[in-house]
């Protein structure tokens, strides 16, 4: 196998690999900003930003996102500080208990979400009982009830990040400020914590995380504190808009910010890091240390500026932005083309009308003789013909635009009733109704109206 | 500066589990002095500097600092500071931050903190360098911080756990008498853990010798070097030669003793085990490379030496001879270079000569390994 044909190889798994990764985020983003109200990405109407301000304009999502947030909050704090205390007792005391006690703390993470959500409910409940509280107690409340069952499982992420950091952490250093001085919390103050910081950071970001996009654990606590994501999966039971796209574009977009911010900063750590060592005493001390742009050598800073324009062009353009007149444009083009259509349907009955008149005496002529349409008006007796007659006069009288062609085709007759509809409603009822005619149809009816 | 405050260990016994770390020590460390633990890895020497700096309590005795029980006193509450074995900087603060940590602790505030720690940056010759990170400095400059801290606490007693190990010989070499100039200058006991008899030997006012949690000799370089108490401190405070035998005869502190391999040799009773020694009983005698002399091919005597030159170096400020010795192990002399004219006698029997002062008698026992 030849070198280049590897690398191809490389290129194409590569593409495959982020396009299955990707791909759903990517059609999702754009049905957000389709006008269909049906989330689509194609066949590309409108350009609107209407699903965002109907988004923003549902009070039980920004309820939702509201009650996530707090929630979230919640859980952070609790989190990091029983997975701290966990990491702590693991790391440092207990050398003898260590493996029992990591499995304690670990199997949290191994139980099923729905159970731990039973099981706070049940647990909290008697508690509550037993303190001799009301059912509208803070014990009771969906807040606290969420709070607590999301955190059984995400301290244990916490303690897991925590311990990782704390393996590396010199015991040494704890002692070191002991001996000069420092009480065991000035020592854990002055010395372990700032140690501990990025891991902290990491795992409040990754309690919050885990708390917001929680259902399995919340679905039983929530009480009167519906959180997004239970939102979400009501909503979607009553159907599915592109607003809950949107919703999921903004999270994409703020992940990838978060995400970038980070790399920048982290990056710019460590160029200051290499200017510091590079630095003489004189730049040092004299504060004269020149840090580098905060552009320059410095990738995901520059696409976070890209991202930051780039949103406030949008955001600038979706202020200004009216699609109402593509909208009307859309509709005003979907009529002509069923009308069209319509017309098209009306010509084709009429030829066939014509035809059937013509090999009407040659009723003895071979089925396929006569095309692929004409095979089933082998019967000169075909009670679809006989059908159609008697919508007659209806048809005649409804269609306004559709005097002219044939009055015996009721496929032209629903064509301009539901002209209005979406494509598929059109092509199923225009299918249902030429099956009023037995065999009378010929697939170009189908596919035409369909489309 | 505090003035230095006397150490006492009083029958000292440390145990990890049934592992005897630390045996009956006994140790009287007078104030102000530079005191040096020296014994080989894993020895209990860093043992010992805990238990005094208050991180492991002793398992049986007492530890004194200043005359006082330090029984139940924490480390944050003795007049001690500890330079680790790996120095223990505190990597997220500057230099200078690290320096003034114990009066950060006490509430000082910034500026006169920084005062504080710019006097001592220019005690330690890194005027300007407060604002690094411990990381951006170098190995002898990390060092000197970590002194800097320690002394910045005002402590009684100074503990150095091997604070030169890391360093190469010759930073070594000028952070040794570094060391002894800050202890002059501030007067506090140092209390000095090594396992470089070199250190030890230039820098200490007294010396210790462990072996396997057991001090086997306490006493100045000079008597440590000439005059060991026990097999041990012989072979490992510096290079020496073994002759081991059985006592012939004994006279005041002059013994005779029946070696292996080199015929009868004389030597002194080392003071410690003046009365010790019986006819009869194995016996060893050291006798240091540098001790010997020439002689004439073929003399014989109770202070000769014959045996067959193996191999030869020069050393540059000595030339060493290698002869066959008593188990297998090398008979080394070290003559020294005076640019006198030197020829190979590989192969050869050659004669050595030693004054019996320099010759040191005691009961056989364990000698250090390497
Ligand atoms: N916490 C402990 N638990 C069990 N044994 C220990 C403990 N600390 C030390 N020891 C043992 O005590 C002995 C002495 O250890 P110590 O650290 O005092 O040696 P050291 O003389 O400082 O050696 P080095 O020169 O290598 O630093 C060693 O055998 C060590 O294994
Ligand atoms: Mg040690």
């Amino acid at each position: 196998m030849s070198l280049p044909f590897l690398r191809l190889s490389v290129w194409v798994y590569l593409a495959i690999f982020f396009a299955y990764l990707l791909g759903p985020l990517v059609i999702m983003s754009v049905t957000a900003f389709n006008s269909p109200s049906f989330p689509s990405a194609t066949p590309w109407e409108c350009l609107t930003f209407d699903w965002f301000s109907a988004l923003f304009q549902d009070q039980r999502i920004l309820n939702g996102i509201r009650n996530s947030l707090l929630i979230g909050a919640g859980t952070v704090v609790l989190s990091v500080l029983m997975g701290l205390a966990g990491a702590l007792m693991l790391t440092q005391v207990w050398p003898k208990l260590r493996a029992t006690f990591y499995t304690v703390i670990i199997a949290p993470i191994l139980i099923p979400g729905v159970v731990l959500g039973i099981s706070t409910l049940v647990f909290w409940d008697r508690i509550n009982r037993m303190l001799g509280l009301g059912p509208d107690s803070f014990l009771s409340s969906g807040l606290f009830l969420t709070i607590v069952g999301q955190s059984t499982f995400i301290a244990s992420y916490c303690m897991l990040v925590l311990v990782a950091r704390l393996q590396r952490y010199d015991i040494a250093l704890t002692e070191a400020a002991l001996d000069l001085g420092a009480s065991h919390a000035q020592a854990f103050r002055k010395v372990l914590l700032p140690f501990m910081r990025p891991a902290i950071a990491s795992s409040a970001v990754l309690a919050f995380l885990a708390s917001f996009e929680n259902y399995n654990t919340t679905t039983f606590t929530f009480g009167e504190y519906p959180t997004l994501t239970i939102e979400l999966a009501q909503k979607v039971r009553y159907g599915i808009s592109p607003a809950i796209s949107a919703l999921a574009f903004l999270i994409v977009v703020l992940t990838v910010f978060a995400a970038l911010a980070n790399e920048a900063v982290l990056r710019r750590r460590e160029l200051v890091m290499a200017a510091r060592r590079q630095a003489t005493v004189a730049e040092l001390s004299g504060g004269g240390l020149r840090l580098p742009g905060f552009l320059s050598g410095n990738v995901a800073a520059v696409l976070l500026v890209v991202m930051a324009v780039g949103t406030i062009v949008v955001v600038g353009t979706a202020a200004t932005y009216r699609p109402d007149q593509c909208i009307a444009d859309v509709r005003e083009q979907k009529r002509l083309e069923a009308e069209k259509r319509a017309e098209e349907l009306r010509a084709k009955r009429e030829a066939e009308r014509k035809e059937k008149a013509g090999s009407e005496p040659a009723a003895t002529a071979p089925a396929g003789a006569g095309g692929a349409n004409s095979g089933s008006f082998g019967s000169v007796f075909n009670p679809g013909a006989l059908q159609g007659g008697t919508v007659e006069e209806p048809a005649a009288k409804d269609g306004s635009n559709s005097g002219f062609g044939s009055v015996f085709d009721p496929g032209a007759l629903q064509g301009s009733e539901t002209e209005g509809e979406a494509p598929s409603g059109d092509g199923a009822t225009g299918s249902g109704a030429s099956g009023g005619f037995g065999g009378v149809f010929d697939p170009n009816l189908l596919q035409g109206s369909g489309n | 500066m505090s003035a230095g405050v006397g150490v006492d260990l009083e029958n000292l016994w440390i145990r990890f589990g049934d592992f005897v770390a630390v045996r009956d020590a006994n140790v009287n460390i007078r104030g102000g002095d530079f005191f040096s633990f020296l014994g080989p890895s894993g020895c209990g020497k860093t043992t010992i500097l805990r238990a005094v700096s208050g991180f492991l309590e002793p398992s049986q005795g007492n530890i004194l600092i200043g005359g006082k029980n330090m029984k139940g006193v924490g480390p944050n509450k003795r007049p001690t500071a500890l330079i680790f074995q790996n120095l223990a900087l505190f990597p997220l603060m500057k230099v200078w931050e690290n320096i003034a940590f114990s009066m950060e602790i006490k509430g000082a505030s910034a500026g006169e903190r920084r005062r504080r720690a710019d006097e001592l940056l220019e005690m330690i010759a890194l005027e300007g360098q407060g604002d690094k990170l411990p990381s951006e400095l170098s190995g002898g400059q990390r060092q000197r911080v970590a002194i800097a801290r320690a002394l910045c606490a005002e402590p009684h007693v100074l503990l150095l756990d091997e604070p030169l190990s890391a360093l190469d010989l010759k930073l070594r070499q000028h952070m040794r008498t570094e060391l002894r100039e800050i202890q002059k200058r501030v007067g506090i006991t140092f209390i000095y853990i090594t396992h470089d008899q070199g250190e030890a030997l230039t820098m200490s006012d007294s010396i210790a010798v462990m072996r396997a949690g057991v001090i086997d000799q306490i006493g100045d370089g000079k008597t440590i070097y000439n005059d060991p108490a026990t097999p041990f401190a012989a072979s490992f405070v510096g290079e020496n030669n073994v002759f081991r035998g059985k006592v012939k005869q004994v006279s005041g502190d002059r013994v005779l003793v029946q070696s292996n391999r080199s015929g009868d040799l004389l030597a002194r009773v080392s003071s410690a085990n003046i009365g010790k020694m019986k006819e009869g009983d194995s016996a060893m005698i050291f006798i240091r490379p540098e001790a010997f002399q020439l002689a004439r091919t073929g003399t014989e005597g109770d202070h000769y030496v014959s045996a067959r030159v193996v191999n030869e170096e020069f050393e540059g400020n000595a030339f060493n001879i290698f002869m066959e010795g008593d188990g297998g192990k090398e008979i080394k002399v070290s003559l020294p270079n005076h640019g006198q004219s030197f020829d190979s006698h590989k192969g050869e029997t050659m004669t050595l000569r030693y004054d019996v002062k320099n010759a040191v008698a005691m009961p056989a026992g364990v000698l250090a390994t390497e």
